[in-house]
């Protein structure tokens, strides 16, 4: 699934470590959610959007849109 | 990388089996082996090496239930599944060549070990689909 999580990232001046730490995951798990090799649970999908507060669509492509 | 509560909890369970294992081991085959100890007694002693094996089986069952990161909880379901495929299928195919006197006898611990070695193949499934080995070290 496509998502914006890198660039929302960024623009935070957050490294990949840093969001994990903020969402209690690890690093290697934002890793493949970036790089759409996972894709989250729906619980860890809301805690991402409260994080970035932004609703869930804007952060992650449908995959019948994307 | 580091290690989360769940993951340092498992490497301790892991250590406190095998350490019970090597030392239980040690035990059996001096006592039982050597024909000391006899009976119910040497039931017990030759059980012991195996509840110890039976520890690193819960460590990774309790791992399972543990981990909070639900991406490193499915790498080590994945690992698990691989592993007990590699171990089953071994098993399997070496249990029909031994019934028909193609292959000799393995003693039945064997597939534990070949479940261990499973892991590390899941381990590399899990590095070479998804770039990280991550679950069981």
């Amino acid at each position: 699934m496509n998502n914006r999580l890198k660039v929302l990232r960024a623009e935070r001046d957050w490294s990949q470590s840093d969001l994990a730490d903020r969402l209690a995951v690890s690093r290697q798990s934002v890793n493949a959610i970036e790089t759409g090799k996972y894709d989250p649970s729906l619980p860890l999908a809301f805690r991402i959007a409260e994080l970035f507060g932004l609703p869930i669509e804007d952060i992650f492509t449908s995959p019948t849109k994307g | 990388m580091r290690m989360n509560p769940a993951q340092k909890r498992y490497v301790r369970r892991v250590f406190v089996s095998m350490a019970c294992y090597l030392l239980t081991l040690s035990v059996a085959l001096h006592y039982v082996g050597g024909g000391h100890v006899t009976g119910p007694l040497a039931y017990l002693l030759a059980l012991l090496p195996g509840l110890s094996v039976i520890g690193v089986f819960w460590a990774v069952g309790r791992l399972l239930i543990e981990e909070r990161d639900e991406f490193q909880r499915m790498l080590l379901i994945r690992q698990s599944l691989v592993a007990t495929a590699f171990a089953l299928s071994i098993a399997t195919v070496w249990g029909f060549l031994e019934a028909v006197s193609l292959v000799p006898h393995i003693d039945a611990y064997f597939i534990a070990i070949l479940w261990f070695a499973g892991l590390g193949i899941g381990s590399l499934v899990n590095w070479l689909t998804l770039g990280t080995t991550g679950g069981c070290r």
